[in-house]
């Protein structure tokens, strides 16, 4: 027999601290999917009444009102009034307001009372209100708005009891608002959301001096720019340098389970595909994990203490400048690791183009999987010349490349701006919360979903992508005493034999064109499929890298590696990308234009490089 | 006066919006946060070095940031017509 499991669902306006509230109710029993035919993350955990029973709970994303101006808003609309496909309507309203932002957030839970549907408000943050020295009055706020008003303090976990008792009660009484609030316009349910708000003020003093003082620092018109730069550098150096031992671990790890299978399942066609083409493919993208994980851990701090929207406010006018907001920043740095956290990042753009252009730009920011060929290339053919005091020629080159995919970024934004994602100059009205103090826990949370998202990814489409590349490297079989190589006679040599007359003209040999094809996978995987060709037997990466330098340096002029260089800044070799950016979209549209154009600027990057690099002789 | 001119910390209310000039999508997520007519504001804080922009307000106990070309469709009432009581 099922248990009938009541659906309560959590509402309020951004910032009410609706998640956190989310959190304790229902702890790390919480399940993310999403809303059929939408990229709107649907949240739902186990909640417990004081008698034992479960019921479901999902937290809707955060609005202004029932009009809705982002796809998010829509459905926290679709879902209150019981129009959301595959979700039924909730039994019951838990509405979330900021106490120290009652009057604004009151006018939102107008709307919803309005519904008609047993509800129980939740006063939340009451503490940081008291901290602003704002004193409330719960009941008469309970008498105005005819529904039970619970003060809480969601991360402290005050009040959740009392919560859980009042939406019991307002749930068994099927007890609906008593109080007739039924106002249409926005404008009247403002002016009695002030007056509610008022009435409900026992005394306060001057509004949010903590966070006044801190943006008075953090939003300097020069203090700021400095300081999020200095933070942006300690992220960087944290995500490229903290990450390294655990990456080195994951490595080891799956070098480990490689030899483990190998000595364990009898050689053979099964052998083959999971050593060679599983555990080495799925490796290659896990051990970007500790890199993702460092790199969440600073995003959702940035978000939890409200600097984010600090982050966002500075880079605005920079961002501007190209067609976007500040809403964008964030996912750009976030792809600066890997494109795949940055791309499901932009959900958080309320402007349908701005968000398009984001996730079409994504792919230029320099992503770590791209470190591995540039590092090979450049010690193979960059002297270690130095060009001054700690500068030095290779840190050059690889700085100029940053800056060449930033560069692009920046003028493929101006110019989508202007073509496929035209559209008036959106704004960035964006509300900046209050400075809180982070909840290990909540963050705690936050990563371990990121994670569990990321290794769900490259456990599925990843983990396919693997297997189909290996099968095409790996059949048909080069028969006995053949001349050519493995590689050569697969069927993926058989497509490089295709593709070498589209490459030649920018320098790229067969070999190189044969290395491109499983960099499909992940763009680092060029650097092993480069050894492979060049029949290179290391025992690890490093001495390959080393070995594959030499002989690197031997076989390509230095116009063809510049060429490989300037290639790999557009070239949008990850299918996982593509995968994300189809999944983002909504369809095989944006991915396939993603495709192309990024394929055709990697070619004439390359091309022009090449060309110029042969004219002058180099 | 228009909104991008008031002086930072100088507490003004709204006169007139000139929503024509302001994307569908935009003027609903301004009434959204409740800058409206009749709303009193205060410049916080101007953006970076550069441009000065956006600008951060405060409505009631909000912060809000808004680009200059959107605040210029604001028009305010001299900031010292505007009663002091207004909160």
């Amino acid at each position: 027999m099922t248990v009938h499991q009541p659906l309560i669902a959590l509402v309020g306006n951004p910032n009410a601290g609706k998640s956190a509230l989310f959190n304790a109710l229902t702890g790390a029993r919480q399940k993310i999917a999403n809303y059929p035919g939408v990229t709107v993350e649907r949240k739902s955990g186990r909640f417990t009444f004081a008698d034992g029973r479960p019921g479901e709970l999902i937290d809707l994303p955060g609005s202004y009102s029932l009009d809705p101006t982002s796809p998010d808003e829509a459905v926290t609309r679709d879902v209150v009034m019981g129009r959301q496909t595959g979700e039924r309507r909730p039994e019951a309203l838990i509405i979330v307001l900021d106490s120290a932002n009652l009057d604004q957030h009151l006018v939102f839970a107008l709307e919803l009372l309005a519904l008609g549907l047993p509800t129980v408000v939740a006063l939340n943050m009451v503490d940081l209100a008291e901290r602003d020295g704002l004193t409330l009055d719960a009941a008469r706020l309970a008498a105005d708005l005819g529904v039970p008003v619970i003060p809480t303090v969601a991360v402290r976990r005050r009040g959740l009891a009392e919560l859980a008792a009042a939406l019991d009660a307002v749930i068994l009484a099927k007890q609906a608002p008593h109080a007739p609030l039924g106002e249409p316009d926005m404008r009247a349910r403002r002016r009695r959301a002030e007056h509610i708000a008022n009435s409900a003020i026992v005394s306060q003093t001057d509004s949010r001096r903590w966070t006044d003082r801190a943006d008075g620092v953090l939003l300097h018109p020069f203090a700021g720019p400095i300081i999020l730069f200095a933070l942006l550098f300690i992220i960087f150096q944290a995500v490229f340098s903290w990450a390294t031992p655990f990456a080195d671990a994951l490595e080891a790890g799956a070098a480990a389970l490689g030899e483990l299978a190998t000595a364990t399942i009898p050689e053979g066609f099964f052998r083959s595909m999971v050593v060679d083409g599983v555990i080495a493919g799925v490796g290659s993208v896990v051990v970007f994990l500790p890199q993702i994980i460092i790199l969440f851990f600073f995003i959702l701090l940035m978000e939890a203490t409200g600097y984010m929207a600090r982050a966002a406010f500075i880079m605005d006018r920079m961002m501007a400048g190209v067609g976007l907001s500040g809403r964008s920043f964030i996912p750009l740095l976030s792809s600066f690791a890997c494109a795949i956290p940055g791309i499901m990042a932009t959900r958080s753009i309320s402007d349908e183009k701005d968000r398009l252009t984001t996730i079409l730009i994504a792919p230029l920011m320099t992503c770590s999987a791209r470190l591995p060929v540039y590092t090979v290339i450049i010690a193979a053919f960059i002297p270690s010349t130095a060009i001054g005091p700690g500068i030095g020629m290779q840190g050059l080159v690889l700085f100029g490349l940053y800056v060449f995919g930033i560069i692009g970024a920046m003028v493929v934004a101006l110019v989508l701006r202007s073509t496929v994602a035209k559209g008036g100059a959106s704004g960035f009205l964006m509300e900046m919360p209050k400075y809180q103090l982070p909840r290990l826990r909540d963050l705690a949370l936050g990563l371990w979903q990121r994670a569990a998202l990321f290794l769900r990814r490259a456990g599925t489409i990843i983990f396919a992508v693997t297997i189909g590349l290996w099968l095409l490297l790996t059949y048909p079989q080069v028969p006995e005493g053949s001349s050519m190589s493995q590689s050569e006679y697969s069927a993926a040599g058989r497509i490089a034999g295709l593709l070498e007359p589209v490459v030649a003209p920018i320098g790229f040999s067969r070999d190189i064109a044969l290395a491109l094809i499983p960099a499909m996978a992940a763009r680092e995987v060029a650097v092993s499929a480069l050894a492979t060709t060049y029949a290179i037997d290391a025992p690890d990466e490093e001495t390959a890298a080393l070995a594959l330098g030499e002989r690197l340096a031997g076989r390509w002029s230095l116009p063809t590696a510049l060429a490989f260089l300037a290639w790999f800044v557009f070239a949008p070799q990850c299918i996982s990308t593509i995968a994300v950016t189809r999944r983002e979209t909504n369809g095989w549209k944006w991915p396939i234009f993603m495709l192309a154009y990024l394929f055709g600027l990697a070619w004439v990057a390359a091309g022009i490089t090449f060309w110029t690099a042969t004219a002058l002789g180099l | 006066m228009l909104l991008d001119q008031l002086p930072t910390g100088q507490r003004a209310e709204i006169s007139a919006i000139d929503w024509s000039v302001l994307p569908a999508d935009e003027g609903k997520r301004l009434r959204a946060l409740g800058i409206d007519e009749g709303a009193s504001v205060t410049i916080r804080h101007r953006g970076i070095f550069f441009g000065r922009d956006p600008i951060a307000l405060s409505i009631g106990r909000m912060t809000v940031a808004i680009r200059r070309v959107h605040a210029r469709a604001i028009t305010l009432r001299a900031p010292d017509a505007a009663p002091e009581t207004i909160a």
